[in-house]
């Protein structure tokens, strides 16, 4: 019981990882909600399917398409809508909101409202402490971690990265300094955009592929994102993998109560926010405080 | 009879002679005559659920637009107040109009509970975590199924009047009570309640609010309680209107259509609001007619009019027609010449050859 639960959480909670700590970090950049943010997983996995199942591409080629292919309509998205609203929060809200519906309809359109599968990438199971794992979710959690790793890697070690991280810090005196903060912006978004785009990449094979199946990870990468302290990277990280365990915990405790895991997450959320309203790792700012 | 002539003078004088208030005036009256033109039941069930979504979208206004607590979970009010009222109707037995108002007094003891994280949070925070509280209530209501009907929810809910002409008159009645009064309590000229600035002073900077002195939780508590007060009115209503309470009410969509409504609209206003819902909603059922396209077009449509008019129609409009009288303030047509009051010209013409440094003299006084 216990092995399996540490098992299956790690592997949820390493997808929400990397959905929330994409989010926040466009939200520490860019100051941007994206809530078509679980969209662009959600059309990540429709467009393995379409590749992968219809077209019988080979994978390596897909993934390589579908990552390029994210990135230019990441490109796009931000030019066209949010660059022009960023400033207005209400509006980048209800923008994104829009473009999620949006792009849920034209999937609806397009495949009907039936349930897809993608055929798993690699095949076979591993034994790990007596349970049987498929190696599917074995390569779930090693993709996301390792794309993590590139990304803290990156946001360190490069000056780009640097640049990101004086930006989340103050907009305009890194503006002052040189920084060209549209661009800055734009990538940070591509980033999240891809991250989102490979957790639906490897998910999409143990998820049924609908066109409502952005709702749940949306909300559940919400209440990381605030769980962890908004804009902070590590905070996320741990906020996703609390309740990751936690939704795997609700459902294999009670297993016909399945259906509450986000309301027992959502209440986790709101507790741990009482009693440290910042978040775990959040900051308060000397303006912000009450 | 001096009574009524000097109410016909204030008709004419504070709201015919300003353009946006001559239209809302023209539009209530309007209201009050469609029964006459049609008593179709199908277009009286779309009025009737105009009123209602009215009600609701202004009291996500008095929250999100004025006090700047940008709630994403306005559902919560709503739901809450439909399935009170529901409940207290079907298992209580209880008459209509003692359902609707226990729906509204259960909602603003949500409002009190969703109120307490908000006191500690602001922002962009209080906004995500908003949208938590219809989940956790979802869980709630999956979890009791014997009282809430769990995923079927509650069917066979008294209706308020069989009469569609009648119950189109009492929602009618109802919204502009309602409406009015949100209009009335959130005024920032109002000379009566303080309300209305104290909440924009919240929301523009709640800091230099408590700085000079208001006990902003006590406003900001004020105004969740308002706002799901007047919520739980609309899901007291539709829940008697629609006679079905359901799991739907507290979706992710219910809660940010009357943030549509109101941004469309125009935030800030609580007729922004009405406005919002006036037009969006029957642009809804007239898109009933390409069923597969309907929530894209209303997607493309949200997109366009924020990336256009950001601010809203109803500030658009009033920038059009109307002009603030430079030195009494007193709203004026677009049109007028000179301030209807004190006789100020209201368009100045520039001379063409002011000295410069006589200019700039005039500039600094008139800024000290």
């Amino acid at each position: 019981m216990i092995p399996i639960i540490l098992i299956k959480g790690a592997m949820i909670g390493a997808v929400y990882a990397s959905l929330a700590v994409g989010f926040s970090l466009v939200f520490g950049v860019a100051k941007i909600i994206n809530l078509a943010h679980t969209a662009f997983f959600m059309l990540a996995a429709y467009a393995m399917y379409v590749l992968v199942m219809v077209y019988r591409w080979p994978v390596s080629a897909a993934v390589g398409l579908l990552l390029i292919g994210m990135s230019i309509l990441a490109v796009l998205v931000y030019l066209l809508f949010l660059d022009r609203i960023r400033e207005h929060e209400g509006a980048v809200i209800l923008v994104t909101v829009a473009l999620g519906i949006a792009i849920q309809e034209i999937l609806l359109l397009i495949f009907k409202s039936s349930f897809l599968a993608v055929a798993p990438f690699v095949h076979g199971i591993v034994e790990l402490f007596g349970v049987t794992v498929p190696k599917q979710e074995l390569l779930i959690f090693v993709v996301t971690m390792a794309c993590l790793a590139a990304v803290l890697l990156f946001l360190n070690r490069t000056r780009l990265g640097l640049a990101l991280r004086v930006t989340a810090q103050d907009r305009e005196t890194a503006n002052l300094m040189g920084i060209n903060v549209k661009w800055v912006c734009l990538v940070s978004v591509v980033m999240a955009v891809v991250l989102a785009a490979v957790a639906g990449i490897v998910v999409s094979p143990t998820l049924t592929v609908e066109p409502y199946m952005w709702a749940h990870p949306l909300v559940m990468m919400f209440a990381a994102v605030i769980l962890g302290g908004l804009g902070s990277l590590k905070g996320s990280f741990i906020g996703a993998f609390i309740l990751g365990y936690t939704e795997v915990l609700v459902v294999f405790l009670i297993p016909a109560g399945s259906f509450i895991k986000g309301s027992v997450a959502m209440l986790i959320m709101v507790l741990i926010l009482l009693v440290r309203p910042e978040g775990l790792y959040g900051v308060i700012f000397e303006e912000e405080r009450l | 009879m001096r009574f009524i002539r000097r109410q016909f003078r204030r008709i004419g004088q504070e709201i015919l002679a300003i353009p946006g208030r001559a239209i809302a005036f023209v539009f209530l009256i309007s209201m009050f005559l469609v029964p006459l033109a049609t008593s179709d039941p199908y277009i009286m069930k779309v009025l009737i659920f105009m009123n209602i979504f009215a009600i609701y979208a202004a009291s996500w206004d008095v929250l999100g637009g004025f006090t700047g607590q940008f709630c994403m979970g306005h559902g919560a009010f709503f739901g809450v107040a439909a399935y009170t009222s529901g409940i207290l109707n079907l298992k209580l037995g209880l008459p209509v109009w003692a359902c609707i108002p226990g729906g509204a007094v259960m909602s603003i003891l949500a409002g009190m509970l969703i109120a307490v994280p908000s006191l500690r949070l602001r922002g962009v925070y209080f906004a995500l975590v908003s949208l938590a509280f219809p989940i956790i209530l979802t869980g709630i209501l999956f979890a009791f199924p014997d009282a809430t009907g769990g995923e079927m929810g509650l069917t066979g809910i008294e209706v308020v009047t069989r009469n569609k002409v009648s119950l189109y008159y009492i929602t009618l009645a109802v919204m502009i009570f309602c409406v009015l009064t949100m209009w009335k309590l959130t005024d920032a000229r109002s000379k009566i309640f303080r309300l209305g600035i104290v909440l924009l002073a919240i929301h523009e900077d709640e800091v230099s609010a408590r700085c000079v002195g208001v006990n902003t939780i006590r406003y900001k508590l004020l105004a969740f309680s308002i706002s799901a007060f007047f919520a739980g009115v609309a899901g007291g209503l539709y829940v008697h209107v629609l006679r079905i309470a359901g799991p739907s009410n507290l979706d992710l969509m219910w809660s940010f259509n009357p943030i549509i409504w109101t941004a469309f609209g125009g935030m800030g206003t609580v007729a922004g609001s009405v406005v919002g819902v006036f037009i969006l909603y029957p642009a809804m059922e007239l898109l009933r007619f390409v069923p597969h396209l309907r929530m894209l077009i209303y997607a493309g449509v949200i997109i366009a009019v924020i990336m256009l008019m950001p601010e809203g129609i109803v500030h658009w409009v009033r920038d059009k027609l109307e002009k603030d009288c430079p030195r009494c303030k007193l709203v004026n047509s677009a049109w007028r010449r000179d301030c209807r009051a004190c006789g100020v010209p209201l368009r100045v013409k520039m001379k063409t050859d002011p000295s410069p440094d006589r200019k700039a003299t005039t500039l600094s006084e008139e800024v000290a």
